[in-house]
């Protein structure tokens, strides 16, 4: 193989994504995530269907076993809430009272199983105050799977 | 010659600024309230997208200026720009990866300031390949100037995506409406390694074009020798 045909071959796979990127990703990315109301709203239709749900963590709703990994909490949008279940530890910056979004199946019963949790941050850059506890170390997330941390 | 002082300037200022730009960000700047240390990953990541959108802005006007004036000297600018965006586009998008494994709890997800990011990167990684294979030099530079000016219009797409769509990616700290949402502190950090990283970009720069100009003056020689 020439080094020219080389090239038109990957200039084929560069144009091949690109389209698809171009026209399935931003159909995709334009709606990233879904409020617990626009759930709500979908009524029966949505049971038994995969969906990416973003909102507030409702403060006081977390329950996290250690032991097993069960995680439930509740995620609200100011107007609805809906119940999520998940297994597993979900990332440092997961806090009450903060955004996240989850990804996974809406059951029927305002119950959302998810799969994968992500935790959304502002984009405020503060140090610490006097007196407040530090940070946790994020970096080590890098070094060690989650199911090797505590 | 002139050039050559403004090179080695470039290179001595962008080794300082870079030297600098590690004590402020590893040193000066404290650690975040929320994130702790690798907060400072920001000190990498929004100077390198911000300096890869000023190379394909620059892209954009000598490609502009090249279809006007088919000068050759603006395409080789916008050229060597758009590889030197391509590489610090893919890198961005790295620190970006390892920033989202431990805050987001995860390296990647598809939401709209992403997935525009990364349309950018594939768009110019195209530009480099439509340049590598178009034998004809001005039909390449007239193609990639083409290709140039349409590629830049997703910056701007980019910069808004946050705003435009929902995405797990924060909205902008810096280049934003309103007062800063970055402490004084880390600031100092943020603008020194974005200092450094212009810089370093001009360097680059400089030392592309002289290459590109090495380069004509080459086949201008063995053309004259063949004849």
């Amino acid at each position: 193989m020439t080094r020219k045909s080389k090239l038109l071959m990957g200039a084929i796979i560069v144009a091949a994504a690109l389209s698809y990127l171009i026209y399935g990703g931003i159909r995709e990315a334009a709606v990233y995530y879904i409020t617990p109301a626009e759930l709500h709203e979908k009524g029966a239709s949505a049971a038994d269907r995969s969906f990416r749900l973003g909102g507030m963590v409702v403060p006081g709703s977390v329950h996290w076993d250690p032991g097993t990994l069960q995680l439930t909490f509740r995620l609200t949008d100011g107007k609805e809430q809906v119940a999520v279940m998940h297994t597993g530890s979900p990332p440092d910056l997961f806090k009450e009272g903060t955004g996240a979004i989850v990804e996974g199946k809406y059951m029927s019963g305002n119950l959302f199983i998810a799969s994968t949790i992500l935790a959304k941050h502002s984009e405020e850059y503060r140090p610490p105050q006097a007196g407040q506890a530090q940070a946790k170390d994020l970096y080590r997330t890098l070094m060690k799977p989650p199911e090797e941390r505590r | 010659m002139i050039g050559r002082g403004l090179e080695r300037a470039l290179g001595i200022l962008a080794v300082i600024g870079l030297v600098t730009g590690l004590y402020t960000g590893f040193l000066y700047a404290p650690p975040d309230a929320v994130q702790g240390e690798v907060q400072r990953i920001m000190y990498l990541h929004v100077p390198l997208i911000l300096v890869s959108y000023f190379a394909f802005f620059v892209v954009f006007v000598t490609s502009i200026l090249y279809l006007a004036r088919r000068c050759e000297r603006h395409d080789a600018i916008a050229h060597s720009s758009a590889e030197i965006g391509v590489l610090f586009t893919a890198l961005a998008i790295a620190a970006g990866s390892i920033w989202g494994r431990p805050t987001w709890g995860t390296w990647w997800t598809w939401d709209a300031r992403l997935t525009t990011t990364t349309i950018l990167l594939l768009i110019f990684i195209g530009y480099l390949m439509l340049r590598a294979l178009v034998d004809d030099p001005s039909r390449g530079a007239t193609f990639g100037a083409v290709l140039g000016i349409i590629g830049f219009l997703d910056v701007p797409i980019i910069h808004m995506s946050v705003v435009w769509w929902r995405t797990l990616h924060q909205p902008a700290s810096v280049l934003r409406p309103g007062p800063s949402t970055v402490a004084p502190d880390m600031q100092v950090a943020l603008y020194t390694n974005l200092a450094a990283f212009v810089l370093l970009y001009g360097y680059f720069l400089v030392k592309r074009v002289r290459l590109e100009k090495a380069r004509w003056e080459l086949i201008r020689l063995r053309m004259e020798g063949a004849a």
